[in-house]
């Protein structure tokens, strides 16, 4: 087998971009208002996952952001039933405290547990998770919102779904993260997220040029233009979006299409 | 002799076998998830998955037994599937971790991907195929696999390499030897092609029995 370097590959277009739709859950049950019509029960989260893996989309998240004690048996429940109809990566999110925790998911039929506030306030879990279940299961996610007039821009860490500042910096969080052993990060702009305005830009391109994990851009998409622009520009490895699949705004394969016209590679 | 009709998947601790038996039973087959080496002999198809690092799942594949059981049915020529850390523990070694010896079944080295792009190599990437083969049927040269791995195989035998991928350098992603078959890709995770696999890999080992 050759094993030489090829030189004129850049590492951004080796893989596709990914294109992963999130289900935001309470109780078990999807809960950003959807406008499905062509499923039986909206709010359900293996038909939504099933619905999402039969369009083409690349990974599904799941995140219970109630994540409450008593949720977690039911998070459990849908992991395994998604896991039945969707064959493609499943990253689960929400009230994952320990490695027992993201032991429970993997077994459930996660590919990837997403670790928030518990990473923060005990950064030795990412390393335990890694060292474990390896990096690939290990996804930080952060909340990042803009310290106001910061100039140039700064970005805090925020836990608890967005409501505690953590006294952290983004940028330097997440270089933290992938020492300890993250093996993706998962950006959300707090500032962005539901208003449909786009991706905070310079907070992905800050943290993915930062890193040497995959960025997952996510919070404000609301226009295909702001897909095509974190992935370039921002330099994300993949999208996340809830409300413009949701409401059927855009189709998966309409995203994809739209980006294959430009040039992005993506999985068709 | 009859073809035997059931499907086993080595079931040693190591593998996420749920995804793997998931996605086999939504083709209809109901496969036999099983650590029991006398049913793995009998098997008419042998599923071998795997996750996590070569060294632990090499001592997990020793201390239970599998390794003797793995080689038998491969010498027989038994319809086998190997992925991932399944296809690279077929090796003769691995420099994972502090390095260890595999089960010496394909000639040739594992080793870390060369510095350059992202490690581990995560995502969606292509598969060119280098031979005809009924496992690729209705897949297009070029389809999109799902990719978990920092390290990867390197056969001896260019004359073994089905399928090959590009990443900084040209990675060995599939194996055909007989019929023994092997993905650094997971075709449980990579959508309609990597089903679309599962169900050649079925058809060719049982021909059309559910």
């Amino acid at each position: 087998m050759p094993w030489e370097t090829n030189d004129n590959l850049g590492d951004d277009i080796l893989l596709t971009k990914r294109i992963i739709p999130c289900l935001d859950m309470i109780r078990g049950r999807v809960v950003k208002g959807t406008s499905f019509t062509d499923l039986r029960d909206t709010g359900d989260p293996v038909e939504m996952a099933a619905f999402y893996y039969r369009e083409g989309a690349d990974e599904i998240v799941l995140l219970d952001i109630g994540a409450t004690i008593e949720a977690r048996e039911t998070m459990v429940n849908v992991v395994e039933r998604v896991s039945e109809q969707v064959f493609v990566p499943l990253t689960v999110g929400g009230g994952v405290r320990n490695t027992d925790d993201i032991r429970r998911m993997l077994a459930a039929g996660a590919d990837k547990t997403s670790i928030n506030t518990a990473a923060v306030h005990n950064p030795h879990i990412v390393a335990e998770g890694a060292e474990r279940f390896g990096s690939q299961c290990i996804v930080l996610a952060i909340d990042a919102r803009e310290v106001a007039g910061s100039k140039p821009r700064r970005w805090e860490v925020l836990t608890h779904g967005g409501r505690t500042p953590a006294g952290l910096d983004a940028v330097q969080w997440a270089r933290q993260a992938v020492e300890l052993g993250a093996g993706e990060i998962l950006l959300t702009s707090y500032d962005a997220d539901g208003s449909q305005k786009g991706y905070d830009l310079e907070l992905t391109r800050a943290v993915s040029t930062a890193v040497n994990v995959p960025v997952v851009a996510s919070g404000g998409a609301g226009h295909l233009d702001h897909v095509y622009q974190v992935l370039t520009y921002g330099k994300a490895d993949a999208i996340l979006a809830a409300s413009i699949f949701h409401f059927r705004t855009y189709s998966i394969v309409q995203v994809k299409e739209y980006l294959m016209a430009k040039g992005i590679p993506v999985r068709y | 002799m009859p073809v035997p009709r059931n499907i086993a998947v080595i079931d040693y601790g190591a593998g996420n076998v749920r995804s793997v038996a998931n996605a086999l039973a939504s083709l209809g087959y109901h496969p036999d998830l099983t650590a029991d080496p006398a049913r793995i002999l009998k098997a008419g198809a042998i599923l071998f998955p795997g996750v996590g690092a070569g060294p632990s799942a090499m001592r997990e594949l020793d201390s239970s037994g599998m390794s003797g059981c793995i080689r038998q049915v491969i010498a027989e020529n038994r319809p086998f599937l190997a992925i991932c850390i399944g296809m690279q523990v077929l090796f003769d070694s691995t420099q994972e971790g502090r390095g260890c010896d595999c089960l010496g079944i394909i000639p040739g080295e594992v080793r870390r991907i060369p510095p350059g792009p992202k490690i581990p190599h995560m995502g969606w990437n292509r598969v060119k195929q280098h031979i005809r083969h009924p496992v690729f049927d209705g897949i297009p040269d070029g389809a999109s696999f799902y990719f978990v791995h920092s390290y990867c195989g390197r056969p001896a035998d260019p004359t073994v390499v089905a399928g090959t991928t590009e990443y900084g350098v040209t990675l060995c992603s599939m194996i055909i030897k007989g019929n023994l078959f092997a993905t650094q890709f997971h075709p449980e995770k990579s959508g309609k092609s990597g089903l679309r696999m599962f169900a050649n890999f079925l058809e060719y080992a049982l021909g059309n029995q559910r």
